[in-house]
């Protein structure tokens, strides 16, 4: 089928609901509405509302009360509208989904799959646009994935539905319509834990994943440049045998986000670097993200995003080295 | 149940007679064992902070023996007597207040979760297992347990809330004992009742003396039996008469007089009364009781001494397996002997 992340979404969701009966998703307007982006479309018409319901509108609730079911044996995908409004329910994700398994010595499990759109570049209101998932992934526990393209999330939204753990599943609203691709109309699983590397170069990596993948992307063709870009799709775990995989080829590292650039995923992917391929380097490790602040105001947005100029200034001075 | 032991007959609840009575005694006992065995292992270095439950016996035992064999419940931190009578291995739980993940490793049969220490947090997860037992079209209860301080958190709420939506069949107990660490029942809430909250959710609401282990056993039971109907809250009023924890002094806060006012309240006494008039009991009884849970307890106590932590647990149960980039921890840990030293 050709379709858009929001189909590709629906589809696994789809799929997943058809396999297994204790398959459920909650969350608010997911229902009738099919959700505020439309991702669970059609799904309470073909599965029923107790399946795929309304909830009220109290998002730690929903966090909790999913935590609730995925230990009684459901396997509860709840949405939250926006990654900004997840924070309510933030204590639940941090405080027990986080670590009921570890804190039971696997007497109990989790599993549970949280979708919530996250990053900007859609002039949405202000809490609608935030890029958490350096928050997820500091926590330990939660399985924090991006994905950046339909066929990706797909297949990563099948492996969630597949595994024992909570993942937090998270959908950059600007790719939901972005583009359309061709992908399997059958079930298949994207591992997780395993960056994909989209561009095979010898001259620098460039290390990315969500809404700043595309952008890479459009700064290597364009320049003409010989690199490797390697798309993440998972935050935590991270894949670090590719990361410092890639580093040893070129021994040159930039890596961009959208998430703010102060403790973010950056920072840990080039401690990593530093600890473990530090001889292997033939500059110092650049990042490239959004500034230390929360996102502002959709009218400072693009002010605010990392752009193209921005990511080919830094491959620039990286090739200059 | 008075506080002189006579039971108001005409409200006598279905299904107890004098020899379940007879056990509530001794489960209420065997409690107040378990509790000062456990605060005293705390004084002596041998616990970690612990949460008393003397003064909250009749809600704890009333509550948990109202249950029914399929029936599951969500504790909070203090809801030992509830462990007791769902048959928790007690070294088990000693292994919690020791201070080992081991310690939540509930058997399937106990049916139930383990201690939760975020304040009512554990609301929402039972109002999510309760709609999953919908779900399943299990017959079955979810009895829920949050204290005074905890109707004021906002996950009270919105579980409550939820649970009214859904119909979900969910019990909450709420352990009124008068004190949130060291703020009176008097501040936390300016709602006449603590059942009233749940009105606003749609549920049914009762208050009960939280001292009366009869009155506490008749509600939970009627509660328990309607829950496919609907969720219930249930008041129990009842006192803390030790501390919060043991990392507070009562006595800074609250007024010996207030606690010489509930210590004639005494939810165990009362039943001792009772049990006396029916010749169910007498001082010779009560030594053999105690000293056959003292050696109950003692057993278990040596056993969860006995415990040996293992390090690596902790990498081993963070997700379903262990990625790659953790594993390389953990290694590290075991290579250089951190574990030794």
């Amino acid at each position: 089928m050709k379709t858009n992340m929001v189909g590709a979404i629906n589809n696994a969701l789809d799929l997943g609901l058809q396999e297994n009966p204790n398959v459920v998703l909650l969350g608010e307007d997911i229902g009738k509405d099919g959700g505020v982006f439309r991702v669970t479309d059609g799904l309470q018409a073909k599965y029923g509302e107790s399946r795929v319901m309304d909830t009220p509108l109290a998002e730690s609730v929903i966090l909790g009360a999913s935590i609730g079911m995925a230990m009684e044996g459901l396997h509860p995908v709840p949405e939250i509208q926006f990654a900004g409004f997840m924070l309510m329910g933030f204590g639940q994700l941090a405080n027990h989904a986080a670590r009921y398994r570890s804190r039971s010595r696997g007497a109990f499990e989790v599993p549970m799959v949280v979708r919530t759109p996250i990053s900007g570049g859609v002039r949405t209101l202000e809490h609608h646009s935030d890029s958490p998932e350096a928050l997820y992934s500091h926590l330990g526990g939660l399985i924090v994935v991006v994905p950046a393209t339909p066929y990706d999330a797909k297949g990563l939204m099948l492996k969630s539905l597949h595994m024992r753990d909570p993942v937090i599943f998270l959908e950059p609203t600007k790719l939901y319509r972005l583009f359309k691709q061709d992908i399997p109309d059958d079930a298949y699983e994207v591992e997780i834990g395993k960056a994909n590397l989209v561009k095979n170069g010898s001259d620098i990596s460039i290390i990315t994943y969500g809404t700043m993948l595309g952008v890479v992307n459009e700064v290597v063709e364009k320049k003409g440049i010989s690199a490797d870009v390697l798309d993440l799709r998972t935050i935590n775990p991270l894949d670090e045998r590719a990361i410092l995989e890639t580093t040893k080829k070129t021994g040159k590292v930039l890596i961009v986000h959208e998430a703010p650039l102060g403790f973010g995923p950056g920072a840990e992917i080039s401690a990593r670097i530093a600890e473990k391929a530090l001889y292997d380097l033939d500059a110092p490790v650049m990042r490239v993200a959004s500034a230390s602040f929360p996102y502002p105001f959709p009218g400072y947005e693009n002010f605010y995003i990392p752009n193209a100029l921005k990511i080919s200034n830094a491959i620039d001075k990286l090739l200059s080295m | 149940m008075d506080e002189n032991g006579d039971i108001d007959q005409s409200i006598f609840p279905a299904g107890l007679d004098d020899n379940k009575i007879l056990e509530m005694y001794k489960n209420m006992s065997m409690l107040r064992t378990l509790d000062s065995k456990l605060l005293s292992m705390q004084r002596q270095g041998r616990a970690v902070t612990y949460a008393p439950s003397l003064g909250e016996e009749a809600t704890q035992i009333g509550s948990a023996m109202a249950m029914r064999a399929n029936d599951i419940f969500v504790p909070n931190f203090r809801q030992h007597g509830v462990y007791l009578v769902r048959g928790m291995p007690l070294d088990t739980l000693i292994i919690y207040w020791r201070g080992f993940e081991e310690g939540c490793k509930i058997p399937g049969d106990v049916k139930g979760f383990p201690y939760i220490v975020p304040v009512a947090s554990q609301m929402t997860h039972a109002a999510g297992i309760a709609f999953a037992k919908k779900y399943k079209k299990e017959d079955a209860a979810v009895v829920a347990y949050v204290g005074d301080g905890g109707t004021s958190e906002g996950d009270f709420a919105e579980a409550l809330n939820y649970a009214g939506v859904f119909k979900s069949p969910l019990v909450t107990i709420i352990e009124n004992n008068q004190w949130a660490i060291s703020v009176p029942r008097s501040k936390q809430s300016a709602a006449e009742t603590l059942a009233q909250k749940g009105v606003a959710a749609g549920q049914k609401c009762v208050q009960v003396d939280g001292n009366d282990v009869v009155a506490v056993y008749k509600v939970v039971s009627e509660a328990i039996a309607n829950a496919k109907d609907g969720p219930t809250v249930i008041e129990c009023v009842t006192y803390r008469m030790s501390m919060h924890t043991t990392a507070d002094d009562p006595t800074k806060y609250r007024d010996q007089a207030e606690v010489d006012l509930w210590r004639t309240k005494d939810p165990v006494d009362r039943v001792r009364k009772y049990l006396s008039r029916k010749a169910l009991w007498n001082p010779d009884f009560e030594q053999k009781m105690n000293d056959e849970h003292l050696k109950i307890v003692d057993e278990a106590v040596e056993k969860a001494e006995a415990f040996k932590p293992d390090p690596k647990s902790m990498f081993e149960n963070v997700y379903s397996y262990v990625p790659e980039a953790l594993q390389d921890e953990l290694d590290d840990a075991v290579k250089n002997n951190f574990w030794q030293g």
